[in-house]
């Protein structure tokens, strides 16, 4: 992210405006992804003139950045005409795909209507692999297809790696992949729950061992000394931080109308059939419940060693129960990554162990260097 | 001169200022207030002069000369960056919605 843009984000923060939202167009799919969270089938998808009135909405409140996400969006006959009308209303755009259906014609379109980037979700470099998880023959040759269209029309193009048990030795390939194609790459190592709250997905998350491994490997990581080192002291003034942009300067629309914090938070908010979008975003009760929360406010996580750099989601907790409790999965994240168990983690454990004879205690105040560029470095290995 | 907002940009009002995208290579600028309001009001039809006249001196305490420099300078300056069309002629640019069946690229810069 620019320093202008990081910038702009603070400027909305403080002005109340939501800068970024993502809109699902459909949960239906033409993959059956074996992690997906989404009910696929429709149960009454926006039309187009209510989505068209819902962009609008949108750009007078001043959301400036919009994802056109899915399920997969170009099964929506009336794709390009809704993605003409956003253009038309300045959004700048960015695209969720898994680029199946991209041909030239649509790259050419696509180029023509200056979306800022289109993001498809590559999960290996190898067809048995990829194919399998998409559940869908051939499906890696074609989104490697539509990839190149997409690059000979000069577009930028972010191959999406999500990391499970069944491709998490293949991140190379997927990198490399990436840099033939000229598209850049991101991987992200959590499989989230069902929106539904069905957490059967969250098996296929990779593990410590591997997601140790990935932590330190320095092709990602940079220095995976600095990366891995234990956390610095919490500083009080960092209590007082926001957990993330959801609710904040960032929301989600899901394809009926539901208004979410954010993709993987499925806490409802209202329905923009029902209520204009400035209204929900400005008055509803959970949105300014969501804001409310501080780092101090958190259980666990606010006597955490790992409190400041833990990557926490506060989508994650509320999914495990609690939007002011922890995210087990980044608690997991920062055990594989530091070797320090969390708060989280430790009470897990002493509920489950059958014998307390030995105690696990938290180490109290950890020193260390601070981590100057774990921001990015995070951001780099998309956590 | 005549000035038009190119239909090739991402642009939202933050505040005061306005925050714009170019398609062209994603650099993103922010324009303050009053390179704001000549943004706002370049429709393409209207002379360069007569925004500067109507919309900047009737505003801002500022000799029209100068103002006419800076916004010319402004305007040749946001046109480099291709988020500006400039000409010596009124600018028709097409609605975004037109772009694809175009064979030609929009009016271009002519100065």
């Amino acid at each position: 992210m620019s320093a202008l843009l990081r910038e702009m984000g603070e400027r909305a923060l403080r002005l109340g405006v939501p800068f970024s939202a993502q809109l699902d167009l459909t949960y239906r799919c033409n993959e059956q992804c074996v992690h997906c969270y989404l009910d696929h089938d429709d149960h009454g998808e926006m039309t187009t003139a209510e989505i068209k009135n819902l962009l609008k909405e949108m750009a007078e409140a001043g959301v400036f950045i919009l994802t056109f996400s899915g399920g997969e969006i170009f099964l929506r006959k009336d794709f390009f005409e809704i993605l003409e009308y956003a253009r038309s209303l300045t959004f700048c755009i960015k695209l969720k795909t898994n680029a199946v259906l991209i041909r030239e014609a649509q790259a050419a379109r696509l180029r023509e209507l200056e979306v800022q980037s289109v993001q498809i979700s590559i999960y290996s470099h190898r067809p048995e692999v990829h194919d399998a998880i998409t559940k869908v023959k051939g499906s890696l040759r074609r989104s490697i297809t539509a990839i190149r269209f997409l690059k000979s029309q000069g577009l930028k193009v972010i191959m999406a790696n999500v990391l499970m048990k069944e491709n998490m030795q293949d991140y190379h390939g997927v990198r490399a992949l990436a840099e033939e194609l000229g598209a850049e790459y991101t991987l992200d190592p959590t499989i989230t729950p069902m929106m539904d709250g069905n957490r059967s997905t969250v098996e296929l998350n990779a593990g410590e061992s591997a997601l140790r491994e990935l932590f330190r490997d320095e092709f990602f990581v940079g220095n995976a000394e600095e990366f891995c080192a234990p956390p610095p002291p919490v500083e009080t003034e960092s209590l007082s931080s926001l957990p993330c942009s959801a609710g904040h300067t960032a929301c989600y629309v899901s394809p009926y109308g539901e208004f979410y914090p954010c993709v993987q938070f499925p806490l409802s908010c209202g329905n923009v059939r029902q209520q204009r979008f400035i209204d929900i975003w400005r008055n509803s009760e959970q949105l300014k419940e969501v804001r409310s929360i501080r780092l101090k406010d958190l259980s666990g996580c606010s006597q955490c060693a790992h409190g400041t750099t833990c990557t926490r989601c506060p989508g994650l907790a509320f999914m495990e129960g609690n939007m002011r409790g922890p995210s087990t999965a980044d608690c997991e994240k920062s055990f594989a990554r530091t070797g320090i168990p969390s708060v989280n983690l430790l009470a897990k454990k002493e509920k489950s162990s059958p014998s307390r004879l030995v105690q696990i205690q938290l180490v109290p105040a950890i020193t260390g260097n601070r981590l100057s560029g774990m921001a990015t470095v995070a951001t780099a290995v998309g956590l | 001169m005549y000035v038009a907002r190119s239909p090739r940009i991402a642009a939202r009002m933050l505040g005061e200022e306005m925050l714009v995208m170019s398609g062209h290579d994603s650099t993103l600028f922010t324009l303050n207030p009053t390179a704001t309001i000549l943004w706002q009001a370049a429709d393409g039809s209207t002379p360069l002069n007569e925004i500067v006249e109507q919309r900047i001196c009737s505003e801002f305490e500022v000799k029209p000369e100068d103002a006419m420099r800076d916004a010319e300078e402004l305007a040749e300056d946001l046109a480099k960056h291709g988020i500006l069309l400039i000409a010596e002629q009124p600018i028709s640019t097409q609605p975004i919605s037109k772009l694809a069946a175009a064979t030609q690229e929009p009016v271009e810069a002519k100065r």
